[in-house]
């Protein structure tokens, strides 16, 4: 039925703004100025704490207490950012992120794109079971989680240790969700050409139906990456030792000052923003992906 | 199965591709399902039976030394007399002001910001989404240390109130609550005796007013900048699924505004809120990454958290069954006030005191009302 009112739409929706900008009324441009005013408002305010923090990282630990307003240093110095790089535990924090996110990522994508085909399309008893769990698990809050996760990576003796840390991260329920919805949406036929031809599950899957979802792929790497880089509390719980710190809890010891003496802000701002930079590459690059797909995420 | 003992040739290939299907199902689902298994479903168990002993951190919880205290530990926490009591008490008084605050201001703010960013007309729609939502992108510890910094005692905030001639407060290191504040400027420090007198969970009734400290009241604004973001994103999908017509209808009934947002946009957008409020609950009663980061449940406690306690309590004090019994009262909080706004919010058609205002002259039978609203819910259906 909407079908085939749709193409009436658009006839409508193009005419009302063809005869407002002909000639807008006098109250609307004032109403529409107001509402753009509003807007540049708060943005600015959503803005300018970031700026205001690259700024200080580039400022003297003296200025960033006399001048935490301004966003141009008046001595600029990148002193923070040579003590972080050159003498600190900074470089290894990065180098476990990476790691981490590497691997969770990849992990993610391959096991979460497993799991949702096997529930979108391969009939097997049990299998509304498996989904059923799927939700109860992930309604479970985290928090809850923090004790628990420690206990078990404890028995399993991954303490302390990459595996401890990364294998726990690598299955993610509302992966799975993302891509069994996707999976469903590509009709059946694209398969079953393939399996006449005598091609295995596996190989239908892998060949010829994730090809063709690159942009459910793309979603959950993003996903991933920014949940994986972001992570805090698993590696508090699942590691120790200094060298296998990663940069949310490296950059938490900073804040709360356990690595320095006063409040040395240049430095910890440096830290924040450098932490910063890879999600923000990421955002921006697939700013339109992410502004988009983000409702798709977390749906009801 | 009766499919596998059919004779025929096709039944049997069909039941090979079937069985086929069946083992390929399993297997791609088993790395996933072993993993929330081994790392989701046995730790709550796990720590279930924790929470109901004695265990203090060395050797397994299920070697022979440990034992099965019962409900000593929810107790201690929920009627002990001791410091456990009062801290968890604390604790809860904190994150409820937190939830009571957040949650209502987020949930609007991010309304407001999907309904200016919404309008057609708006030039520069990417800009301003992008503006909003960056700060839902970066992670909670690079937030808090920048917020650390913007609510110093020299901080930006404190410069930009300084400018207004207001004497800004050493934010993160002010314990005091802010209705207790706000009722200090009419000369009222101390509660009457009913509410100083009484307690609850060790935490008087006129401490429970207390309001959150100036301290969290930061942390409060902080969740707002950095979740009201996401929320807008669920709202403008919601408000981009939303027919022009019934606008359109509203607008020939001659409703301004004002009117059109509140009785038809906004009833329209329930599912959405329910989602966002939903979503907003279960992630304030959860505050963790901020505190560790941040001011580590000071100054005088005011910020400690449950999930903080639980946290401490365990990893700190290597009290395991404290924090563990912590954990999952938390998450009956959690459970319990997810239903009860299911509940609040559940779908109802139309009110019967709404209906009155629709129909005058009609009886108010409660059969006829809901006849009327099972035609007005049908209609909501068609649009």
């Amino acid at each position: 039925m909407s079908a085939a009112v749709a193409p009436s739409i658009p006839a409508v929706a193009q005419k009302a703004p063809r005869r407002r900008r002909s000639g807008p009324g006098r109250k609307e441009l004032i109403a529409r100025s107001v509402v753009f005013a509003i807007l540049i408002a708060i943005a600015v305010v959503y803005i300018f704490p970031f700026l205001i923090n690259v700024a200080t990282s580039f400022k003297t630990d003296a200025e960033a207490a006399a001048n935490p307003l301004s966003l141009v240093p008046q001595t600029f110095t990148t002193a923070a950012y040579e003590r972080l790089f050159l003498s600190s535990d900074f470089p290894v924090w990065f180098k476990n992120s990476v790691v981490v996110t590497l691997f969770v990522t990849a992990g993610r994508v391959f096991f979460d794109s497993l799991a949702g085909y096997a529930l979108a399309r391969l009939r097997f008893r049990g299998r509304n079971l498996v989904f059923l769990g799927l939700i109860a698990v992930m309604s479970v809050p985290g928090v809850v989680l923090l004790i628990p996760k420690f206990l078990v990576i404890n028995q399993l003796g991954m303490y302390d240790s990459y595996s401890g840390m990364i294998i726990p991260l690598l299955a993610d329920a509302a992966g799975v969700f993302i891509m069994k919805s996707f999976f469903e949406s590509i009709p059946p036929s694209v398969e079953e050409q393939a399996k006449i031809d005598g091609a295995g599950v596996f190989r239908t899957f892998w060949s010829i139906v994730l090809p063709m979802a690159r942009p459910a792929l793309i979603t959950i790497i993003i996903l991933s990456f920014q949940g994986s880089w972001n992570e805090l509390t698993h590696f508090i719980v699942s590691t120790q030792s200094p060298a296998l710190t990663t940069l949310t809890k490296g950059v938490a010891s900073l804040a709360s000052g356990q690595l320095s003496q006063g409040s040395q802000y240049p430095l910890k701002l440096a830290a924040a923003a450098v932490m910063t930079i890879p999600v923000a590459i990421v955002f921006f690059i697939f700013q339109k992906r992410i502004l988009n797909a983000s409702d798709g995420a977390v749906k009801e | 199965m009766s499919v596998t003992s059919g004779s025929k040739a096709t039944t049997s290939r069909r039941a090979a591709i079937a069985g086929r299907e069946g083992v390929a199902g399993w297997l791609f689902t088993l790395p996933i399902i072993v993993i929330l298994g081994l790392f989701l479903v046995v730790p709550v168990g796990m720590a279930l039976w924790v929470s109901f002993s004695d265990w203090s951190g060395r050797g397994s919880p299920f070697s022979g030394d440990v034992s099965f205290i019962g409900f000593n530990n929810y107790q201690d926490l929920l009627g002990g007399g001791g410091l456990a009591e009062r801290d968890f008490g604390i604790s809860l008084r904190n994150n409820a002001w937190y939830v009571l605050l957040v949650v209502p201001l987020q949930t609007a703010v991010s309304l407001f910001l999907a309904v200016m960013v919404n309008r057609a007309i708006l030039r520069g729609r990417g800009f301003f989404r992008t503006a909003f939502y960056f700060p839902s992108v970066t992670s909670s510890v690079a937030i808090t240390v920048l917020w650390l910094f913007l609510f110093g005692a020299t901080g930006a905030v404190n410069k930009l109130l300084s400018y207004l001639g207001v004497n800004g407060p050493n934010w993160f290191a002010d314990p005091s609550g802010i209705v207790h504040n706000f009722l200090a400027l009419f000369g009222v420090t101390s509660g009457p005796a009913v509410l100083t007198d009484n307690t609850a969970l060790g935490v008087s009734y006129w401490d429970w007013l207390s309001g959150p400290s100036v301290a969290m009241t930061a942390f409060i604004l902080m969740a707002i900048f950095t979740t009201s973001g996401t929320f807008m994103l669920l709202f403008i999908a919601a408000l981009q699924n939303l027919s022009g017509e019934t606008q359109e209808a509203a607008m020939m009934d001659g409703a301004n505004g004002w009117q059109r947002f509140w009785r038809v946009t906004l009833p329209q957008l329930r599912p959405v809120l329910f989602t966002v409020l939903t979503l907003g609950l279960i992630g304030t009663w959860q505050v963790f990454d901020q505190i560790y980061t941040g001011t580590q449940g000071g100054p005088g406690k005011t910020t400690v958290t449950p999930a903080y306690l639980s946290y401490t309590s365990a990893f700190s004090n290597q009290e395991w069954g404290k924090g563990s019994a912590i954990a999952f009262m938390l998450f009956v909080i959690i459970v319990v006030l997810t239903l009860v706004q299911r509940w609040v919010l559940r779908e109802r058609g139309v009110s019967r005191r709404r209906m009155r205002a629709y129909l005058p002259a009609a009886s108010e039978t409660n059969s006829s009302a809901a006849a009327v609203a099972a035609v007005a819910e049908k209609k909501d259906e068609v649009r």
